[in-house]
């Protein structure tokens, strides 16, 4: 958990406190058995860091407050009716940290560019796999809206119990206009917590009584306290992997790929390590990141596979992508290849072999079935002396019908050219 | 000096969701009164060159590793509390819903 903390520390840019110690938060509510929560008061672990965030192609800062560790709660359900609530104790008294923010983001885009950019991070340190359906990830926006040209922030609410970056943007979008409204009624906010329902796309008020929020901190006195000396910190910094936007960057230079292709390869860990794993064996990095984006990736989501554990590994890719450089098959049998890869975890010159795909470019064999094709279709044949150049298209269709897609796209263009001019 | 005022100790119990009658209140009022005079007395060290304490133990880092353990089943779990269902423990509807926690 300490070295886990600190690596998420670092990674935000966090300075990482030598000494950090274990506080008791005292409160009384059914969300845990002991009346107090053992979190982080005066000294967390990690203060004062940053994350950086791209809005509309414009960067922005996001200051970090504080990462702090702290136990986990109980979760309460009030649907049971009959005058009850339920509480689960699964998750209550395991560790987590607790990511602040400084009041910097300014509007619901930012908020979810910020989750983005932080769980990506988060999954490259694999401190977590951030599902928020298990709670592994959890949001809680707090909200407030000011007139324009000044200075002081309003009253804010804060929104828990989101599922989803999407139902947090609705929230925090749901609460602007709320609160924008209440104030044009001449109302005043409320300061409270406030739910979200995700069906009818609005937060409601969770709080009944306002009780006085005095936690009587003070230092928990089972748990010793933390140091992390420089010696910890730079083993840490040093087992660090490489972070998403360094990678994005480095990749993009690195293979000339355009911004948008290295930001989607590196939208996971995997998907990079992936792709550059197949690049290491292929000259055209493009077209290896477009195998992966586009068939491979339409495989593994039609499947919802994953793409650490499927069967193709990266060198067969390569392998597929060398089959198509050097004219054994064509871009379109090569997505055949692709399925039966995917299924079989075969390597793809097997499977060309077997299944009989490789490219025809044998010059003589594609004259006679050409010939053949122009035999047939005379209509075209005209049309094309006549003028129409398209019409190239279709005869070159009929012929990668004959020929099953096998014949060598390039060639058959060359010879129909010929044969048509004579 | 600070000293305690019989509302300080009626704010107190109330975070302690103590109910104290005026009998109890008068003597905790002098009781904390004396403790903290007591206390007082420490004020007239120099700490100006002592580090703050942070623990009554002198020990840092005492750690274990983090390692998935069979957890209790849950009828078992459930089995002694005074009120649940199938799969809560059951408490009087919460009405001031999401207090503290995380």
């Amino acid at each position: 958990m300490v070295t886990k903390s600190v690596a998420v520390g670092l990674a935000l840019g966090c300075t990482i406190s030598r000494w950090s110690k274990m506080d008791r938060k005292n409160y009384f509510y059914p969300d845990q058995s002991k009346n107090y929560q053992i979190s982080q008061y005066d000294l967390p672990i990690n203060h004062d860091g940053f994350l950086d965030i791209d809005v509309d192609g414009k960067k922005k800062t996001i200051g970090i407050t504080r990462a702090h560790m702290e136990e986990d709660t109980a979760r309460n359900t009030h649907t049971l009716g009959g005058g009850q609530s339920g509480v689960d104790f699964n998750r209550c008294g395991l560790p987590l940290l607790e990511i602040v923010t400084e009041p910097d983001i300014r509007s619901a885009d930012e908020a979810y560019a910020y989750l983005t950019e932080l769980k990506q991070i988060l999954q490259y340190l694999e401190v977590s796999d951030c599902s928020m359906e298990e709670g592994k990830l959890r949001a809680e926006a707090n909200i407030s809206v000011r007139p324009v040209g000044t200075e002081p922030f309003g009253t804010k609410t804060e929104v828990k119990n989101v599922a989803s970056f999407s139902g947090t943007y609705k929230a925090i979008e749901f609460e602007i206009a709320r609160q924008i409204q209440v104030l044009n009624d001449g109302g005043t906010i409320v300061q409270e917590t406030r739910g979200w329902d995700d069906d009818r796309g609005v937060t409601f008020s969770q709080r009944a009584k306002e009780s006085a929020h005095d936690y009587r901190y003070f230092p928990e006195p089972d748990l010793v306290p933390i140091v992390v000396d420089e010696a910890w910190e730079t083993t840490i910094k040093e087992g660090q992997p490489e972070l998403p936007t360094p990678r994005r960057n480095r990749l993009m230079e690195q293979f000339d790929l355009s911004p948008y292709d290295a930001g989607v390869l590196t939208q996971t860990k995997a998907m990079a390590d992936y792709f550059e794993a197949t690049v290491a064996d292929v000259s055209d990095a493009k077209k290896a990141a477009n195998w992966i984006m586009g068939d491979l990736q339409a495989l593994i989501t039609q499947d919802d596979a994953d793409i650490t554990t499927i069967k193709i590994a990266p060198t067969q890719l390569a392998a597929m992508i060398k089959l198509i450089e050097d004219g054994t098959i064509s871009g379109k049998i090569a997505k055949e290849v692709l399925v039966d890869m995917f299924q079989t975890g075969s390597d793809p010159k097997a499977i060309v072999e077997a299944k009989g795909l490789v490219q025809i470019s044998d010059t003589g064999e594609l004259e006679k079935m050409i010939a053949a094709v122009l035999e047939k279709n005379p209509a075209q044949v005209e049309e094309f002396r006549s003028g129409k150049e398209k019409v190239i298209g279709f005869l070159v269709g009929q012929v990668m019908q004959a020929t099953k897609g096998k014949a060598n796209p390039k060639l058959v263009n060359e010879i129909l050219r010929k044969q048509l001019s004579t | 000096m600070s000293t305690i005022s019989r509302s300080d100790v009626a704010y107190v119990a109330g975070l302690a969701q103590l109910d104290m009658d005026e009998a109890a209140t008068e003597r905790l009022v002098a009781e904390m009164n004396s403790i903290l005079d007591y206390m007082a007395k420490l004020n007239e060290l120099d700490t100006e060159s002592v580090e703050p304490m942070m623990h009554a133990m002198a020990l840092t880092n005492v750690f274990r590793e983090d390692e998935v353990t069979p957890s209790l089943p849950r009828e078992l779990a459930l089995r002694g509390a005074p009120t649940h269902d199938d799969e809560y423990f059951t408490v009087p509807k919460i009405l001031d819903a999401e207090g503290g926690g995380a």
